[in-house]
């Protein structure tokens, strides 16, 4: 490894994954290298005659995590083993892996060549939406473990989970629509063939062909009718059980009529019936299926804590390690725990110095000490040596998964049905059903023929195919625009919610703040290059989360620390050309002269040869937008914030947020949620914005929960959305986006009842024949389509979110 | 003219063939997936590069 200064400048990137390199440099083969993870990377894909993979998109790499290989020996255990792979017959098995990490075609284009690096790999497939590759291996050959490891040296690191849900149903659902649309095609298409003879006339001579056109057609029907149809039959009866009238109760009753009176008019010969009608009918209603059920399969809205946690753990039982999954683990067992894993369980600190980073639970940023005997609860991650704890609850009893099944019991179920569509549809179809009964009515006395024709007619024209598939066109657009700006929606409903919220509640660290980028500013004396370089290297020793975020401030090259120790909850020390550098808290530095400030900042001391030179004082940095979001929301929303923390930050989000916001401090995530729910109470409509675990009770209370991910693949609590951090200054935008988007569908059910009156004004006189339906309904389908689509992307276009 | 009746019977056969074609690429998994078949099919065959 090379150390050179010639690359200082501030914008060089690392070769292998981009990253901006600060601190220490690599260089290998010419190239820079932001740390020797990265250059590992890149020596193993330039044995193997990989560089083609640098080729292909610039900087493709990961950095990836220092890995422990024990870290997965679990993966021997046959029982595991059993649990992951797709199939095995004692030859080859198959495995699919999700790689959260998967972000560009270099990737899908190195992990096909896996075989390159692991002869025992046959073959590897990457599915890149759904960021899944499945691997075909030979047991003999090569093992689960190793195909993990290696997966996991290269960058990325396969996201393991037994209670993995089964993905397959799903595509199941999707395969079952694309042949429904098929079917409802080629029904659709032919018969419109077969009905084209009967619309143009036929002549005496071929007379003799009626009825063969007219029974294919009832051929058709039966498809279309039986098959295609279900769903909507399904639904229709299920609303109208909990008594409610859903949009598919008039398409239902459409149906149902279009196939009874084609079936009459076919078998009595009185008419060539409405099958072409039906057949585009279901088409374009499946059709509109399809455009919304674009989900985003790489993101998983109802993950819980459970995706969070390892497989396994490794027991310490009479001094044997061995690995056990976490669900064996009882009251009194002994866990062993390295760097960078996650506690599984409560526990009590046995033996070694735990530094816990209750991030993920909290979303505090700060790592918590923990001193022998202390308890130690699940779900925190420990940074630093090894620990051994000793279980004090299993693991379905935790204070994780006790909170986890609280939030769950509490909140109610969220309402998955539109609400503007279901109004609408029930007015609908009473105003329907009184007109046809009163047209029934009018004509029966005087002409039983035209009474049911009229009546018939009414129903089949009325059905609503076009206010049913202005819902799906419009906010399917809505919700593939706002994934452009990366604003990940559960479904379309949410939309509607979003567009009617007047409450926004924040979360502080992780939603308002960055996470992770706190910033380290040093106030005091001026350090020399020499001191900052020995301040540097210090930092560069400690695995602490300021002694980090510190080293990442600085810039130099390492040089020796002599005699460094680090005194876990003050700080640490070392010698540097004999100087004696300190960095910690206010006690740790002696003689520390008290300096003026607000003690609920974080300070942290640097001394050199017990002279004080001044302190890091680490902020939380406000998120760029926030100032937007707050400004063009206030007149119509009120802001509140709920934070973990303490109120250090008050006087500053006092000067943020607008006079009247409520700022709560010291929550609890039970708080969190009781907080909403009072809201709630005073009937307000609120938007929960939060981050971590302890925020999820609190979006699930919510009438929509977002939730702000610096990685949108990576773990984000159950939340109805998904808003990537840099995109979290559009928020204002999003939501009046939303409001413009029903506003469009209100105005393309205008257009739809519009084409409705025109039918039904035909279909008063009894005078609706199966011609007119033809050109009617799927006339009025493909405006809908049209305006909806267009209107919605040219509005986005105006208001640059396209 | 009972030809055309002959005509037709060729031509929903042959669109039930399409729809039976349609029907079995989705199942057999076309569908799934639909934008790594595009990328994928950009790679250049490997070179032996000596």
């Amino acid at each position: 490894m090379e150390k050179s200064s010639t690359l200082t400048g501030s914008k060089s990137l690392c070769f292998h994954c981009g990253d901006t390199v600060r601190g220490e440099q690599v260089v290998h083969d010419g190239k820079l290298f932001c740390c020797s993870g990265c250059k590992i990377v890149y020596e193993i894909l330039q044995q193997n005659d990989l560089c083609n993979y640098y080729s292909i998109q610039q900087t493709p790499g990961i950095s990836p995590s220092p890995i422990e290989i024990s870290r997965f020996s679990f993966l021997n255990d046959e029982k595991i083993q059993q649990q992951l792979l797709d199939f095995s017959d004692g030859k080859t098995a198959s495995v699919t892996f999700s790689l959260p990490t998967i972000h560009c075609s270099s990737c899908i284009w190195l992990l096909e060549q896996l075989y390159k690096l692991d002869n025992g790999i046959i073959q590897s497939r990457v599915d890149y939406l759904k960021k899944q590759v499945a691997i075909k291996f030979d047991i003999k050959k090569t093992s689960l473990k190793n195909i993990v490891v290696l997966l996991s040296t290269i960058g990325y690191e396969p996201e393991l989970q037994l209670d993995a849900v089964d993905k397959k149903m799903e595509s199941e659902i999707t395969r079952s629509l694309y042949y429904k649309i098929g079917v409802a095609a080629f029904c659709f298409g032919n018969s419109m063939l077969f009905s084209f003879p009967e619309y143009l006339g036929f002549d005496a001579t071929e007379m003799f062909l009626r009825p063969i056109f007219s029974y294919l057609n009832l051929l058709l029907a039966l498809p279309i009718f039986f098959y295609c149809s279900a769903d909507y039959f399904v639904s229709a009866i299920g609303g109208l059980r909990k008594k409610i009238i859903n949009i598919d109760v008039p398409i239902a009753l459409g149906i149902v009529l279009l196939f009874g009176r084609s079936a009459y008019e076919i078998i009595s010969q009185t008419g060539p019936g409405f099958v072409d009608s039906m057949s585009g009918l279901l088409m374009f209603l499946l059709l509109g299926r399809v455009f919304q059920s674009k989900t985003y399969d790489r993101l998983n809205f109802e993950r819980n804590y459970k995706s969070y946690f390892p497989l396994s753990v490794r027991l310490k039982k009479n001094s044997v390690e061995t690995t056990v999954p976490i669900s064996s683990l009882k009251k009194g067992d002994r866990i062993i725990i390295r760097n960078n894993e996650i506690i599984p369980a409560d526990g009590m600190l046995l033996r070694g110095s735990a530094a816990i980073d209750y991030s993920f639970v909290t979303g505090e940023s700060t790592s918590i000490e923990k001193v022998l005997g202390e308890l130690i609860y699940a779900g925190g991650k420990q940074s630093g040596g090894i620990i051994e704890l000793e279980v004090t609850k299993e693991v379905s009893q935790s204070y994780l998964t006790q909170l986890w099944n609280n939030f769950n019991e509490t909140v109610r179920e969220k309402g998955q049905l539109s609400e503007l569509s279901n109004s609408v549809s029930k007015y609908f179809t009473i105003v329907v059903l009184i007109v046809s009964f009163g047209v029934l009515f009018y004509w029966l006395p005087k002409d039983v023929k035209t009474a049911v024709n009229a009546f018939t007619g009414i129903l089949i024209v009325a059905c609503p195919c076009a206010l049913a598939i202005s819902i799906p066109f419009t906010l399917g657009t809505t919700l593939r625009i706002f994934g452009r700006n990366n604003f990940y929606l559960k479904n379309n409903s949410v939309i509607e919610t979003l567009s009617k919220i007047d409450t926004i509640v924040f979360d502080k660290t992780g939603t308002i703040t960055h996470a992770q980028q706190s910033s380290a500013e040093f106030v005091g004396d001026k350090l020399t290059y020499e001191e900052v370089q020995a301040t540097y290297s210090l930092a560069k020793n400690s695995i602490h989360p300021i002694s980090k975020m510190i080293s990442d401030q600085l810039t130099g090259e390492q040089v020796t620390v002599e005699n460094y120790s680090e005194q876990i909850g003050s700080g640490i020390s070392g010698t540097v050309n004999s100087k004696i550098y300190k960095l910690g808290s206010r006690p740790f530095i002696k003689n520390g002269i008290i300096l003026k400030g607000n003690i609920n900042e974080t300070r942290t001391y640097l001394s050199i040869d017990d002279e004080v030179k001044g302190y890091f004082l680490i902020k939380n940095l406000y998120r760029d937008g926030l100032d937007d979001v707050l400004s063009s929301l206030s007149k119509k929303i009120h802001f509140s914030v709920v934070s973990g923390d303490n109120e250090s930050e008050r006087v500053k989000l006092q000067s943020i947020f607008p006079v009247g916001t409520e700022l709560q401090f010291n929550q609890t995530p039970t708080d969190k949620l009781n907080y909403v729910k009072s809201l709630q109470e005073q009937g307000k409509r609120v938007l929960m914005i939060g981050d971590g675990l302890n925020d999820a009770g609190a979006l699930l209370q919510s009438n929509l929960g977002i939730a702000v991910s610096e990685n949108v693949s990576q773990f984000s609590p159950s939340s109805d959305a998904i808003v990537s951090g840099e995109s979290f200054g559009k928020i204002a935008q999003f939501i009046k986006f939303a409001s413009l988007s029903m506003k469009i569908v209100v105005a393309s059910f205008v257009l739809a009842f519009i084409y409705n009156s025109f039918g039904i004004y035909f279909a008063l006189q009894g005078q609706l024949t199966p011609i007119m339906a033809a050109i009617l309904m799927p006339a009025s389908s493909i405006t809908i389509v049209f305006f909806t689509t267009i209107s919605t992307q040219l509005f986005a276009k105006k208001r640059g979110l396209l | 003219m009972a030809v055309i009746a002959l005509l037709i019977g060729f031509s929903f056969i042959i669109a039930v063939g399409f729809l039976a074609a349609f029907l079995w690429s989705v199942k057999s998994g076309q569908y799934d997936d639909k934008y790594t078949p595009s990328v994928r099919m950009l790679f250049d065959n490997d070179k032996e590069i000596k």
